[in-house]
């Protein structure tokens, strides 16, 4: 023991490397959770599976979706990433409130961490979980003999695309959880509002196949632009892999903004 | 040299429900300072006004000069803070719990291991450390947060009730380090406790807290001499508070008034 209490304290990082710092933070303390309990990998690897093995393979045999050249379970097995991540990080409003109930979201409000380096260290600590789920799915894809690429620097991008979308729904999770306050009403309106956005997306079957007014809900999902750049990147399909990521990221920086926003409720 | 604590005016109100009105505190550097009060006093929330967790509605607070709105940040950095509620991280290990906050609080990498390691010693957890904090004890638990909040080395380490539910030798040692501490950085201490005779014994200043008001602040002598020779704190506490007759008086104007209005 030798320096002084905060003697650093007026060195501290601001902004931007706050903000970096923070992210790392959060992320390495979720791969140290992820470390503790192995199994959940294996558990949320259940039912990505069982959507390529049972429902891909049935819809590639019957051909009902037109997907063009591309074999049905080749197409879906993007739509299946994009999925299983929504699904992990529709949870992360539950944890918050989870975390405020146990008290521990009240001490890390009294660390000298903004709101905004808060939210953003959970949203991209989701992310971190989504792309390990993305890895077993993109493994038991290519055991399935989808032909999927092995660019490095494409499946670079793809963890970037995995980790914002992710990153935009636990957002969206944390909003919402700041609105109702209460685990299990979120838990009520998250199921009521993963399985909307999943299905008005291009993550089963095409956009073209869409009833109009689908279709318009579609465009404005963002899970569709993840969606699309995933097959982008992994398929070669056509998109324009600009708005995606544009996409994406605006909605990253507009969840963020609204959940930080709404934090302040869950610390009353 | 500013206060440790400067609050002046500061009056807090959940909806209809008033919980502080017009508190003035002042708790110099170095001291170590006791908040009593029966449940419901206010306490919590002066604590949570303090540490920005709660927006300022009336009055001021200042920590060593520095305002809790408009400095929030620079106010964390000098805080420790042990909440009233038992909260740890049940999925990841002592040390990884620690090194967490150290992190947050960014205690520079170089020194990191090293602190974490010093204030796991100091809290006796070193052996458990490398344990899932899900399978620690209430009072481990405890000692582990106190842990969390000294990694930073705060100027003011400020306690809700820290010692509840601990042993009696699992308190005495909590005591020991923060005094430890204390003496060694001249840390500040705000601690807000139940048990008479460990205010008594630890505190410097004492302010007695009723229906969100300061009744009585000052050394724990100066109070106890204040009531006549030979009292105790547990006096002076039923003294200030424990008035259950203007108690029931209140409560039965309010009742008479609520009538007269229906
Ligand atoms: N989140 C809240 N919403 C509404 N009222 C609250 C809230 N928190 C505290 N109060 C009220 O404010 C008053 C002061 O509460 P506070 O928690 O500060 O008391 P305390 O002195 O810490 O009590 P205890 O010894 O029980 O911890 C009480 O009347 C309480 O009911
Ligand atoms: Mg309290």
């Amino acid at each position: 023991m030798s320096a002084p209490p905060a003697a650093w304290a007026d060195t501290a990082p601001r902004g931007a490397v706050l903000l970096t710092s923070r992210i790392a933070t959060f992320c390495l303390v979720e791969l140290q959770r992820m470390r503790h309990d192995r199994s959940e990998l294996v558990t949320r690897a259940i039912q990505p599976i069982l959507w390529l093995v049972i429902f891909g393979k049935t819809f590639s045999r019957i051909k009902a979706i037109p997907t063009g050249q591309v074999p049905y379970l080749d197409y879906l097995a993007p739509g299946v990433i994009a999925q299983s991540a929504l699904f992990i990080a529709i949870f992360y409003g539950i944890q918050i409130i989870w975390e405020r109930d146990a008290g521990v979201l009240t001490k890390l409000l009294v660390t000298p961490t903004p709101r905004v380096a808060l939210v953003a260290g959970k949203a991209f600590a989701a992310g971190i979980r989504a792309v390990t789920q993305a890895v077993v799915v993109l493994v038991v894809a290519a055991l399935l003999g989808v032909g999927l690429t092995w660019n490095p620097l494409r499946l670079l991008a793809v963890v970037v695309v995995v980790v914002l979308g992710a990153a935009f729904f636990s957002c969206l999770s944390v909003t919402i959880a700041g609105v109702v306050l209460k685990r299990d009403r979120l838990m009520g309106i998250g199921q009521a509002v993963t399985m909307p956005l999943f299905f008005a997306s291009n993550a089963l079957y095409p956009v073209s196949i869409m009833p109009g007014w689908l279709r318009v809900i579609s465009h404005a999902n963002p899970l569709t632009y993840e969606v699309s750049a995933l097959r982008a990147l992994l398929l070669g399909l056509p998109t324009n892999l600009w708005l995606d990521f544009g996409v994406l990221t605006g909605s990253v920086v507009v969840g963020i903004c609204a959940a930080s926003a709404l934090l302040g409720r869950l610390s009353r | 040299m500013p206060d440790a604590i400067a609050m002046s005016g500061v009056s807090y109100h959940f909806g209809e429900q008033v919980a502080l009105s017009d508190v003035d505190l002042r708790v110099g550097e170095g001291e170590c300072f006791g908040l009593l009060g029966p449940n419901g006093a206010g306490k919590t929330t002066a604590i949570r006004l303090l540490n920005t967790l709660l927006p300022l509605q009336d009055g001021d607070i200042q920590l060593f000069g520095l305002d809790v709105r408009r400095q929030a940040m620079a106010v964390r950095r000098r805080l420790g803070y042990v909440p009233q509620q038992l909260s740890i991280e049940g999925a990841l290990t002592g040390r990884e719990n620690v090194a967490w906050f150290a992190r947050l609080f960014d205690v520079p990498r170089r020194d990191r291991r090293g602190r974490v390691d010093e204030v796991l010693e100091m809290v006796d957890l070193s052996d458990a450390a490398d344990r899932l904090a899900a399978t620690y004890s209430g009072g481990m638990v405890r000692r582990l947060e106190l842990a969390q909040a000294l990694v930073n080395r705060p100027a003011l380490l400020v306690l809700d009730e820290p010692t509840v539910g601990l042993d009696p030798r699992a308190r005495d040692s909590v005591w020991a380090r923060v005094q430890d501490m204390q003496q060694q950085y001249g840390m500040t201490v705000l601690l807000t406790t139940h048990y008479m005779e460990e205010a008594d014994e630890l505190c410097d200043r004492i302010a007695l807290m009723h229906r969100g008001t300061v009744r009585a602040a000052g050394t724990p002598q100066e109070l106890k001499d204040g009531l006549g020779a030979g009292s105790s704190l547990e006096g002076v506490f039923r003294h200030y508070t424990g008035d259950s007759l203007t108690d029931t008086k209140g409560g039965l104007r309010d009742v008479r008034a609520t009538r007269r209005l229906g």
